[in-house]
């Protein structure tokens, strides 16, 4: 399964969301977007998503484009999970990791089913939680959940948000673990947008680095992630540290025009 | 984070006892939906036949009974003479009669006015109940119901604009026509407000709060138009205007109960068949979308089918508020948010509710009836107020 953006672009009236994006992601590929707040991150990932519209460009799954592909089975090659979320009527744990299964309910809940929401919580080691409403937990914990049920909906290609956004350095760090192992594991495709420049550069396979809407660096983390490229795309200058657990940028300070 | 767990895969010993968590969570959430439907249908039941006995007239529980077995049987008999004489006179051949009710106004009293008024109330409760809860999941805010959306007053403003202007334009046909007139009207004017309630929700920018306070705006206009039309109409309409402002049930009749049970029963399935994807939407727009679901029309059809149930009713009761908020939120406090049990279970709850309101409205001073709302408010606010006390600590709210 290959997904490819070719030319991809959006815009709002005169306002250029997207411009002119171009990559691909294969089977067992971790990919991520990094770039500044307001970069077209998540604008992208919506995109890909289908829940925006592009305004020029395509994307396609093994050559097919996703706007011709029937909502109903592109539930099953895409899995989504947004950046925020608002909740009103709360769910529990396991009701929640369910809805990854609508696809697969008509009416009643299988066994089956149920036993792989219980694989997916498990697989987070969130089984205790099962029976929680989803209001009770702690963000991390949630972040977790909307995570799981991405993996109940067993999809070719993940599509995250920043799901690490909310989350603590352990989380951060276990979460982008279990993302890199289903990647291997099921040789599935996933693209992850991130904040942290340490996470894409640890965990990613490929980067695909925002600014403006724009690409301003495409491939290996440690061929896009340098000094001089954040420099010019954040304004913030950084050094790279290299020691026995391998190699972190550390930014350090702001570059004020002037 | 274990390194060797392998993601998808079971890995349990297939000897060892399955923790099945899920599995047990699942199937105890099952038994207490299925577990307090079946109370609520006993009960909207029993209710039902207590309040067909009691008014200002007492008649006992065997004459209850026995007046709507009479009738039914007589009734039945005059159909199949009618249209199937030769089943009629197999029908006739049979040798046990139900025995008519020992008080010979019992059969009048129960069935040609109390059932009526009965059934109004329970049809009303579902409707309202259940467009209440869907109408929640639909627009994700537990603030919505038909009342705080306005279209209780829209509804009651078009049924009022029927009775004021119908026989002007109906002329002759005001006898046959008036009630599918109301009903048409209420529709249009419940509709009108639910547009107005839909476009907004849609603009962007508008938060939650929004919603409602329109919702609340919206329906004080309507209700303003009712006042209104109470001032310029004639005395004779004037004693109905009040009825369908304040709210109750005297617009009972069993023509417009035959025409509600279709007109509630239909929609309760139509809009039960969309629990799951009011499930999934609970999870957000963009996540339903991901999950296949046509967001705009489910929610489209959905507002569309809510909102002719509730205006159906509310056509022929007035105003009521209160049922539809508060129905689906005492179901959710006891079985959670799975729509499929919501839905009838709120349905349930609100014919309950209005139903035992409603007896009691028009009993407790007997002769003289008190508004329905007066009784319900009460009764209903004290035992919502419970629950919320109750589930303090429950992550539900």
């Amino acid at each position: 399964m290959e997904l490819v953006l070719d030319n991809v672009s959006k815009a709002y009236g005169s306002i250029t969301a997207l411009d002119a994006i171009s990559f691909s992601v294969g089977p067992g590929e971790l990919v991520a977007l990094v770039g500044p707040n307001g970069s077209g991150k998540s604008t992208l990932i919506k995109a890909i998503a289908t829940i925006h519209n592009t305004t020029g460009g395509t994307i396609t799954i093994d050559g097919k484009d996703i706007r011709e592909i029937d909502p109903v089975d592109l539930a099953v090659l895409l899995g989504y999970v947004p950046q925020s979320f608002s909740y009103t009527l709360y769910s529990t744990v396991f009701e929640t990791v369910l809805m990854g299964r609508r696809r697969y309910i008509k009416w009643s809940v299988s066994d089956e089913e149920l036993s792989r929401v219980q694989r997916s919580l498990d697989a987070l080691e969130m089984g205790d939680l099962a029976g929680k409403y989803i209001n009770e937990l702690s963000g991390g914990e949630r972040q977790k959940v909307f995570i799981a049920r991405a993996l109940a909906q067993d999809p070719e290609v993940f599509l995250f948000d920043e799901p690490t956004s909310a989350l603590d350095i352990r989380y951060q760090i276990e979460v982008m673990e279990t993302m890199r192992r289903i990647t291997r594991e099921q040789n599935s495709s996933m693209i992850i947008a991130v904040h942290d420049l340490n996470l894409a550069y640890r965990y990613a396979d490929a980067v695909v680095f925002l600014n403006k809407g724009k690409m301003a660096g495409y491939g290996k983390p440690q061929d896009i992630l340098t000094p001089d490229c954040i420099r010019s795309v954040y304004g913030v200058d950084s050094f790279v540290v290299e020691n026995e657990c391998g190699r972190f940028i550390v930014p350090f300070r702001a570059r004020y025009p002037g | 984070m274990k390194d060797e767990g392998i993601l998808l895969t079971d890995t349990r010993e297939p000897d060892a006892a399955p923790p099945a968590t899920v599995h047990t969570l699942y199937n105890a959430g099952s038994a207490r939906s299925t577990a307090l439907i079946v109370f609520l249908l006993l009960l909207v039941i029993i209710a039902a036949i207590f309040s067909a006995g009691i008014g200002t007239v007492s008649i006992s529980p065997e004459d209850t009974i026995l007046a709507v077995a009479h009738a039914c049987a007589t009734s039945l008999q005059n159909f199949l003479h009618t249209y199937l004489p030769a089943v009629g006179n197999w029908y006739d051949s049979i040798p046990y009669t139900v025995p008519s009710p020992s008080n010979p106004q019992a059969e009048l009293i129960v069935v040609g006015f109390r059932l009526p008024r009965i059934f109004l109330a329970i049809l009303t409760g579902i409707s309202l109940a259940v467009a209440g809860a869907v109408m929640q999941g639909l627009l994700r805010n537990p603030l919505v119901s038909p009342f705080t959306l306005g279209l209780s007053s829209a509804a009651a403003f078009g049924a009022a604009v029927a009775i004021v202007i119908g026989p002007g334009i109906l002329g002759g046909l005001v006898v046959i026509g008036s009630n599918s007139f109301i009903i048409i009207l209420a529709f249009l004017f419940g509709w009108l407000s639910m547009l107005l309630v839909y476009g907004i929700s849609r603009a962007r920018g508008v938060n939650q709060a929004t919603l409602i306070l329109s919702g609340v705006v919206i329906g004080y206009i309507f209700s303003a138009g009712l006042t209104f039309l109470q001032y310029i109409t004639n005395n004779e309409k004037l004693r109905d205007l009040v009825v369908w402002l304040m709210g109750g049930m005297w617009g009972a009749s069993w023509s417009a109960v035959l025409l509600l049970i279709p007109l509630t029963l239909i929609p309760f399935i139509l809009l039960e068949r969309m629990s799951w994807d009011l499930n999934a939407l609970s999870a957000g727009d963009d996540v339903a979308k991901n999950l296949g679901i046509n967001v705009n029309r489910l929610r489209l059809s959905g507002l569309m089918i809510s909102t002719f149930a509730a205006s159906c009713c509310l056509a022929f009761t007035g105003i009521i508020g209160f049922i539809g908020l508060m129905g689906p939120h005492i179901c959710r406090m006891i079985i959670g948010n799975d729509h499929r049990y919501l839905i009838p279970s709120a349905g349930l709850m609100g014919a309950a509710i209005l139903l035992i309101s409603d007896t009691v409205a028009r009993t407790i001073m007997s002769p003289v009836e008190i508004p329905v709302g007066v009784i319900m408010y009460l009764i209903g606010g004290v035992f919502f107020l419970f629950l919320i006390m109750r589930a303090r600590g429950r992550g539900l709210y």
